[in-house]
């Protein structure tokens, strides 16, 4: 059977329909590989965003409130749309980072300020994602003591190594790795209907009779708020505009490539949000409908899992949670050494050696080193920290929307590309709506700090 | 020494010691003295803000500036496009550093005093781009004066001298009226230069492009990331688009022309001059990744029968580009390929030697359909710095020399 005919004959069969194939795309091919140019920034962003904090948030929120909170998904895509693409279209017209244009306008002392706060911040972050390996560690028994250090040289030495262009295919190939919370919502056999239902707002197809009877509507009161709060305040992070921006600046998109970054956003904002959807869908169907509706850590919820929906959703669950960590516990410290040097005029950049940029790469180290050793040896003041951060992030967050809306409807910095007044009204009020739900984090943050939690 | 950062708000009292306001801004009038500070803004709260000349000062401290004249004697502000603000244009900006060679940002600027007949002129002496400049900005006005002094000297001073910065300003109009000229960029090395444009905003470039001359304009053009030439090439005036491609080589030209929209690029060959056009038409024609994609068409060639001296005398006469020059090709009677020489050889050999005697061997050439392996590889395998692309009836078209091979690798 196996003769060298045979496989001859084979191998032309192969090689007519690559053929065919091919004749369909190469049209395309010029098309294809600017998208393939361009594409990587707004998909890396929006991806990052689902780090140890966030799987965390969206676990805990899917096992509190089922499928209740999924109707904020849509919202939630607009809104981080909107924002990214204000900054990501900044960069293509000006050509200058988030943190120059600060600087140029607002002056030395704001920028200053806003770069110690976006320290304090991404430390925090990067204790979070280091938090986050080391509850994927756990569920699959291995020592903190041995992933933490591991993960943490691992992260420092893809940027300290490669070259840009080589870190960022990196990055770009990991966001596969997030399917692996489609695998695992799949595993958990949910209601997929009822499930796409709750993507409408439950308090409008409650009206709807035919709809009626698989309606859950949310219960309206404080902790449900905070719930929601948190989801957004973990889905539109600051550190994402200045890397957004940087990245659009560096990849040296003009205008004319435009067109494509902003379907590169898009696109990043809606696989997030898909991952999202898949993420609270799977702890939805199992964890709430058994009634385990406090879960004190994303590891927990991997490990409730696994007599839920069997060991393999559990697994791909950590394994989704280690590759979200590892990847933000490397782009956070990195594009947070970027936008301080940037503002303050230190040399920055990865194609940058060692010697001339000792300030970038310094700092790089020293946030990733604190977020390890932090781990390891300072978990009992974990919360604080964290709360602390989520305090801090809350002032943060409205004053980049603010200065990011100012900036983008200058005309002499943006010509023609200033925000078309649709566009600008919904910015205004998603920047709006972004500020009030944060002021309720920031408030329940404290509440919880002083002994006092809200719900 | 003075900072501006210091003397920002200072309270300034008239001859007859009566307060008259504020200081908020410097001006330099570049169209009088390049650094001389010619003109103070005092702001009054709600009154109309005053101006004072650089004649009208009698001294200067941090906080406490005199006039030698009355309150009555200053102009009211009117905002002039031919001042220089030192605050709004100078801090925080970006500038290029001539001497450094790169761009940098602006923390503070310094001042030296110079007493002149019943008044004191402030000069500008260098711009701080260091440490201690942020300090000063940091910690004004809300920490003493010497507490600040002292955070500062623990850090090590950078600084720039004025005559070596460069302001950039992409309104052309303003550029004129402010004197800013980009004389210093043309004595850097294009590879330089754009290493520096590559640092500034799309609007910054393009003004630095259009205020060069051609030549270093098409130096700098070959030498950038493709991405940004295509995207200042498609944003600047065609005719003196096409002038700057007249200048670039023909392969760098062909290059810039196969990233622009279609019509772009057929606009700018309508403006060049015909032989050039034609020249860079014939190059488009290549696919990038062959030897043909790669060549330059711009190549010495003699005949193999002329002596060294006849072709000495000969390339005294032209005007080649000698930096990039070290391969001469050789034609036989037929105009056909018939080898190479190096310029080396060709120095140190008799006065009457034929060329032909001098010729390399292995004769080497290739088509210029040849993949671009196969390029990469002839030039490993035998050291070569130029090779030599014929066409099918073995005449040379083009020649693809070392630093076309280096460059295509880096991508």
């Amino acid at each position: 059977m196996w003769n060298r005919e045979n496989i001859e004959a084979q191998w032309a069969g192969w090689a007519d329909r690559v053929e065919r194939v091919m004749s369909v795309v190469r049209p395309y091919r010029h098309r294809i590989a600017l998208f393939l140019a361009v594409v990587g920034p707004g998909l890396i962003v929006s991806n990052v965003d689902n780090d140890a904090g966030g799987i965390y948030t969206y676990a805990q929120s899917g096992a509190k409130y089922g499928n209740t909170v999924l109707w904020s998904l849509i919202p939630m895509t607009i809104v981080l749309y909107v924002s990214l693409e204000m900054c990501s279209r900044m960069g293509a017209v000006t050509g200058k980072g988030l943190s120059d244009l600060i600087r140029e306008e607002f002056g030395f002392r704001v920028t200053f300020f806003l770069m110690a706060v976006v320290l304090i911040v991404n430390l925090g972050n990067v204790m979070a994602e280091f938090t986050g390996v080391f509850w994927a560690s756990e569920t699959f028994g291995v020592s903190r003591f041995i992933a933490v250090p591991l993960a943490a040289v691992l992260v420092w030495a893809i940027v300290m190594a490669g070259t840009a262009k080589w870190v960022e295919r990196i990055f770009l190939s990991i966001c596969v790795v997030y399917l692996s919370y489609v695998v695992s919502a799949f595993l958990a056999k949910p209601e997929w209907l009822i499930a796409l239902l709750h993507l409408l707002p439950p308090q409008l197809m409650h009206y709807i009779p035919t709809v009626r009877p698989f309606v859950q509507v949310p219960p309206f009161n404080a902790s449900y708020v905070i719930i929601l709060a948190a989801l957004v305040g973990t889905t539109i992070a600051p550190w994402q505009h200045f890397y957004l921006q940087a990245a659009v600046v560096e990849k040296r998109v003009g205008p004319r490539q435009y067109s494509t970054t902003r379907n590169d956003v898009l696109i990043g904002s809606i696989s997030c949000m898909v991952i999202v959807f898949f993420i609270i869908v799977c702890t939805a169907s199992t964890l709430y409908v058994h009634g385990i509706h406090d879960v004190d850590s994303a590891g927990t919820a991997a490990l409730a899992l696994r007599p839920l929906a069997g060991k393999w959703a559990s697994a791909l669950f950590a394994i989704g949670l280690l590759n979200a960590s590892l990847f933000a516990a490397s782009i956070l410290p990195l594009s947070t050494s970027y936008v301080i040097c940037e503002a303050l005029g230190f040399e920055s950049g990865i194609d940058r050696k060692f010697a001339e940029a000792k300030i970038f790469y310094g700092l790089y180290t020293a946030l990733i080193a604190l977020g390890a050793i932090f781990v390891l040896f300072m978990g009992r003041f974990a919360n604080a920290i964290l709360l602390w951060s989520q305090v801090l992030n809350g002032f943060l967050l409205p004053a980049v929307m603010i200065f990011v809306l100012i900036l983008v409807n200058r005309r002499d910095l943006m010509g023609d590309q200033t925000n078309p007044k649709g566009f600008n009204w919904v910015a205004w009020i998603s920047t709006a709506a972004v500020i009030i739900l944060t002021m309720v984090v920031v408030y329940s943050s404290i509440r919880e700090f002083t002994g006092h939690p809200v719900s | 020494m003075l900072y501006a950062t210091e003397l920002m708000g200072a309270k300034t009292y008239d001859a007859q010691g009566n307060y008259v306001g504020k200081i908020r801004e410097f001006f330099i009038e570049p169209a009088e003295q390049p650094n001389r500070i010619s003109h103070y803004l005092l702001s009054r709260g709600s009154f109309q803000p005053l101006v004072a000349r650089h004649d009208q000062v009698a001294s200067v401290a941090p906080g406490n500036i005199r006039l030698n004249v009355n309150e009555r004697l200053l102009e009211p502000y009117e905002p002039n496009e031919a001042w220089l603000a030192v605050q709004k244009d100078l801090l925080d900006q970006q500038i290029i550093d001539t001497s450094g060679r790169k761009v940098v940002r602006v923390n503070d600027v310094d001042l030296a005093e110079q007493r002149t007949n019943g008044s004191i002129e402030l000069r500008v002496t260098q711009v701080d781009v260091g440490l201690p400049g942020a300090v000063r900005r940091l910690f004004q006005g809300i920490a003493p004066q010497k507490f600040i002094r002292k955070v500062q000297g623990q850090f090590p001073p950078r600084s720039i001298r004025w005559e070596f910065v460069n302001l950039v300003e992409s309104d052309p109009l303003r550029r004129v009226k402010l004197r800013i000229t980009h004389e210093k960029l043309e004595d850097l090395h294009p590879a330089d230069l754009a290493d520096i444009m590559e640092d500034l905003s799309a609007a910054e470039r393009q003004g630095i492009i259009a205020s060069l001359d051609e030549e270093t304009a098409a130096g700098v053009l070959a030498e950038l990331d493709a991405r940004l030439t295509s995207q200042i090439v498609e944003k600047m005036d065609p005719e003196k688009a096409a002038d700057i491609l007249e200048e670039m080589a023909p392969d760098a030209a062909a290059d810039l022309l196969a990233d622009l929209p279609r019509e772009t690029s057929e606009e700018l060959l309508e403006e060049m001059p015909g032989h050039e056009a034609a020249e860079v038409r014939e190059l488009l024609e290549f696919d990038p990744s062959t030897a043909g994609g790669m060549m330059n068409t711009e190549f010495v060639f003699v005949g193999e029968g002329s002596s060294r001296d006849e072709v000495l005398q000969w390339m005294k006469e032209q005007d080649l580009n000698l930096d990039q020059l070290d391969t001469i090709v050789l034609l036989d009677r037929a105009a056909q390929f018939s080898g190479t020489v190096p310029v080396a050889r060709l120095l140190l050999a008799d006065p009457e030697q034929s060329l032909a005697g001098l010729k390399t061997e292995p004769l080497l050439s290739l088509p210029p359909d040849a993949s671009e392996k196969e390029v990469f590889e002839i030039f490993d395998k035998y050291n070569l710095r130029m090779l030599t692309i014929v066409n099918d009836d073995n005449r040379p078209i083009g020649v693809v020399t070392v630093d076309d091979v280096v460059s295509k690798l880096m991508k």
